[in-house]
């Protein structure tokens, strides 16, 4: 007999001190289902999943697996009983090659001695089945995120998963990698499996789960079949309230151009990476680079930061020569840079989120007293940031950053960067990981930060953020700019200059700003 | 003077010599290769080699039997190596700070004991060491069979640990828990594996092999233990591991470099060479470490040196 539910959660509860992250959680989960789980940022998500892969143990409650009460003391046993975790931060080893990351601790199956030939072919076997196309001998480090993520997802089919957690899976992906994933998603639910599937974003919910269960603040707000639900509804219930519209009004000028780019061409392992790139960003104006990951998008920004060499060309902010002087030198300058990868290029995990609020100007007054650090400023600063960013952390400003969750750490960094009032702003995918109202407050904050005729340059693969706040778009395509056209452009074209087909260039400064 | 040091005999006996100058070091260096690979510095070797020397010598001296001996150098390595390992994974402290202490704890323990023990009967201590075995056939071929063949016991192990190390590393279960653990120990926590249990298991191993370094220099070179008669080979293949980028092989590489000049330098002492022998006993230290420094950059285990406390 097939039992009812693949997975059960009965009351789990879980604090962290003071905090209780998981508060009496009941959550079920169908055999063969997608069910979404779906939460503001610090919800409670990440520490429910951890709990049902066996990272963390309840201080309350009790799991099922197949209808049977089960404890887990390691991620071993629920691996074996068939659980398996796609982590919001993948959990692969860079130096392994990707048949070493999926067989890791996997004795029973390999034997003492692993035999390298066998292990090859049953990994492309496997590797084909779900149309994956991984090369078992290549590095995992070399591999762009979404080959990545599938060596996570094949980790855990290799490990005879029959349930699937997936900790926000398409926050690292381009559009079209999702949809790849969604169609590796129902391939498995045609195999009987089960998949948690947690994501902010509402239309991907809607179009890949059967239910969502929502979270809010630690507690289950309520359980609902997709199909008679809508996205509006799923955001009122996940937040409290209605959503605002995302408006954008203009309200200063423009003020000439702040960061100016000229002719800069970017060499990474002997490859052009940058070529020629000629781009003005002006004062009060989002400048918005579209493009699919891997064009030179990230070379690009660390040429203007200065941590990468740049082979020909010159970077000006403000008037001043900057190229290749350093970060400490555009910093100065008046640079502020929202990273891609926020636990290792934004945050040093193991430091406080106070310290890491003030890690660019600890060493300027206010904080800095004398030869010392100001501990009282430091502490009003980062008190007065998390409550205007609203940072949910259980343990305040003194508690490290990686105790944080995954969103949460991201306005960590935005908060930090923001609050240096730079006259350059540049921000990449400034919104991933956060939930819809963060989103929305982040949005009216760059909006903001415009209107005080900041020089915003916004990176981002997602074409709804990049055209609606963007008061022009540069399109990049291996290195070169592709196209420079307004954010009413179609889809069609857009789509058209991202994949090089052709190239347009009719937005040459913001519109009304030359009469400046 | 010098012209009998490069006939051909001359020759076969320096690299015969090297042979054995190489394989203290090589012991510990293959013992602190496990250590490093699970992310835990083993930078307390020199400790372990210290205190195997001492164990090693008082338990042969009194036991009559090397065998003995050897015994107890692994088990006072081992015992160090487990105070180590409590401190840097258990506790989580600074594994540079505690590895060095220990090597300070060891340096003044095995010195109060040697004096204790043996300089107030005012006579010197000695014991007959290892003696070369020939492997029968192969010791007779030519210049290799000198070289390579006529040893003692524990050179051979020390150069069969290369190998044996070499497969279990990259080609077992093992080895990949192991590796794994060094890299990213979060990642191998959650594929069930025991980061704990691991990182001990690996530094007692080095506590293990670096007391046998230590046993091979009073049990099998100077038949005697002096105060802090390693001199500093501990740190030494603390370093050539680095040289040899975490890989057995390239330890051995390292190992035998470091060897090979130590026979040299012991050569030239003997022929009487007018340099004050200071600078002779300097010399494989300053090659071993320019080499280290013209081989460039070497990429170290991710998790090296950095404990693991699970939420
Ligand atoms: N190890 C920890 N120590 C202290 N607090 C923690 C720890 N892990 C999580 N928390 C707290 O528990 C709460 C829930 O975190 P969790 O990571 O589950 O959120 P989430 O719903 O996954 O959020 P996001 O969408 O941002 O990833 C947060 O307030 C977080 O700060
Ligand atoms: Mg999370």
């Amino acid at each position: 007999m097939v039992p009812l539910y693949a997975l059960e959660t009965r009351g789990i509860t879980k604090r962290f001190g003071a905090l209780i992250a998981n508060d009496q959680i009941d959550l079920t989960v169908k055999p063969g289902e997608v069910l979404s789980l779906l939460g503001e940022n610090g919800a409670g998500k990440t520490t429910l999943m951890n709990i049902l892969y066996g990272l963390l143990r309840p201080d309350e409650g009790q799991i099922l697996v197949g209808g049977r009460p089960v404890e887990f003391r390691s991620p071993r046993q629920a691996i074996d009983l068939g659980v398996g975790m796609v982590h919001q931060h993948f959990m692969l080893i860079p130096a392994f090659s990707v048949a070493e990351n999926v067989v890791l601790g996997m004795r029973k199956k390999t034997g003492a001695v692993i035999s390298r030939t066998r292990l090859r072919s049953s990994i492309r076997e496997f590797s084909h089945r779900y149309n994956f196309d991984l090369d078992p001998d290549a590095r995992v480090g070399d591999l762009p995120v979404g080959l990545q993520q599938r060596v996570e997802i094949l980790k855990s089919l290799y490990r005879g998963a029959q349930i699937l957690i997936l900790d926000e899976p398409t926050a690292v992906l381009t559009p079209q990698e999702t949809g790849d994933l969604f169609r590796v998603i129902r391939h498995l639910q045609g195999e009987g499996k089960s998949v948690i599937f947690i994501s902010h974003k509402l239309n991907e919910v809607m179009e890949i789960s059967q239910r969502v269960t929502v979270l809010r603040l630690g507690k289950v707000q309520g359980t609902v079949e997709t199909s008679a639900t809508s996205p509006a509804e799923l955001a009122k219930m996940m937040i409290g309230r209605d959503l605002a519209a995302p408006s954008s009004p203009r309200t200063g000028g423009y003020t000439g151009p702040t960061l100016s780019l000229q002719g800069l061409t970017v060499r990474r392992e002997g490859k052009e990476a940058c070529s020629g790139i000629s781009l003005d960003v002006w004062g009060g104006e989002v400048l918005g680079i579209a493009g699919v990951d891997g064009n030179g998008q990230n070379e690009l920004v660390e040429a203007i930061l200065g941590t990468a060499p740049v082979a020909s060309g010159r970077v000006i902010l403000d008037g001043r020569d900057i190229t290749g002087k350093g970060p400490a030198r555009a910093i100065d300058a008046g640079l502020a840079l929202v990273p891609e990868d926020r636990q290792t290029r934004g945050l040093i995990m193991d430091f406080s989120i106070a310290e890491n609020l003030i890690l660019e100007s600890h060493r300027a007054a206010p904080f800095r007293r004398g030869f010392f650090i100001d501990e009282a400023q430091v502490n009003r600063f980062a008190a007065g940031m998390i409550q205007t960013f609203d940072i949910r952390s259980g343990g305040g400003a003194s508690a490290p950053a990686s105790s944080l969750s995954g969103g949460n750490q991201q306005k960590v960094v935005l908060a930090r960067e923001i609050s240096r009032e730079p006259k350059v702003l540049v921000v990449m995918k400034p919104t991933r990981g956060l939930d819809v109202g963060a989103t929305e407050y982040v949005h009216r904050r760059l909006l903001e930060e415009r209107a005080k005729g900041k020089a915003i340059l916004l990176v981002s693969s997602e074409l709804e953020e990049i055209k609606g706040l963007s008061d022009r778009i540069a399109v990049m395509h291996r290195g070169a700019v592709t196209g420079l056209v307004w954010p009413d452009v179609s889809e069609e074209d857009l789509g058209q200059l991202m994949t090089g087909a052709k190239t347009m260039l009719s937005a040459l400064g913001p519109r009304g700003g030359g009469e400046q | 003077m010098l012209e009998p040091l490069f006939s051909l005999t001359s020759i076969i006996a320096l690299l015969s010599s090297t042979m054995r100058t190489t394989a203290p070091v090589l012991l510990a260096a293959i013992g602190g290769l496990f250590s490093d690979r699970s992310g835990v510095l083993s930078i307390g070797l020199e400790g372990f080699m210290l205190a195997g020397a001492f164990a090693g010598f008082v338990g042969a001296f009194y036991s009559g039997n090397l065998w003995i001996g050897i015994a107890a150098a692994l088990i006072a390595g081992m015992l160090l190596a487990f105070v180590y390992a409590y401190f840097s994974v258990s506790v989580g402290s600074s594994q540079a700070v505690a590895g060095t202490g220990l090597v300070m704890l060891a340096a003044g323990a095995t010195g109060f004991l040697n004096r204790v023990l043996f300089r107030s009967s005012g006579n010197f201590v000695r014991v007959t060491p290892f003696q070369p075995v020939a492997i029968p056939g192969l010791s007779r071929l030519p210049i290799i069979g000198q070289v390579l063949f006529t040893q003692n016991v524990l050179v051979y192990l020390a150069f069969a640990l290369v190998p044996l190390t070499w497969f279990i590393l990259y080609r077992t279960a093992l080895g990949l828990q192991i590796r794994s653990v060094g890299e990213h120990a979060k990642a191998a926590d959650t594929v069930g594996l025991n980061v704990t249990l691991t990182r001990y298991a690996c530094v007692l191993v080095s506590g293990a092999l670096g007391g046998l370094g230590g046993a091979y220099l009073s049990l099998a070179h100077a038949n005697t233990f002096i105060e802090m008669m390693t001199a500093e080979r501990g740190y030494m293949a603390f370093a050539i591991i680095i040289f040899g980028k975490y890989n057995p092989w390239g330890a051995m590489g390292a190992s035998l470099l470091f060897g090979l000049a130590d026979a040299l330098q012991l050569k030239l002492q003997v022929a009487g060479v007018p340099v004050p022998y200071e600078f002779l006993l300097m010399f494989p230290y300053v090659l071993t470490l320019a080499a280290m420094v013209m081989a460039g950059k070497t990429t170290a285990p991710a998790a090296l040196g950095s404990a693991y406390k699970k939420n």
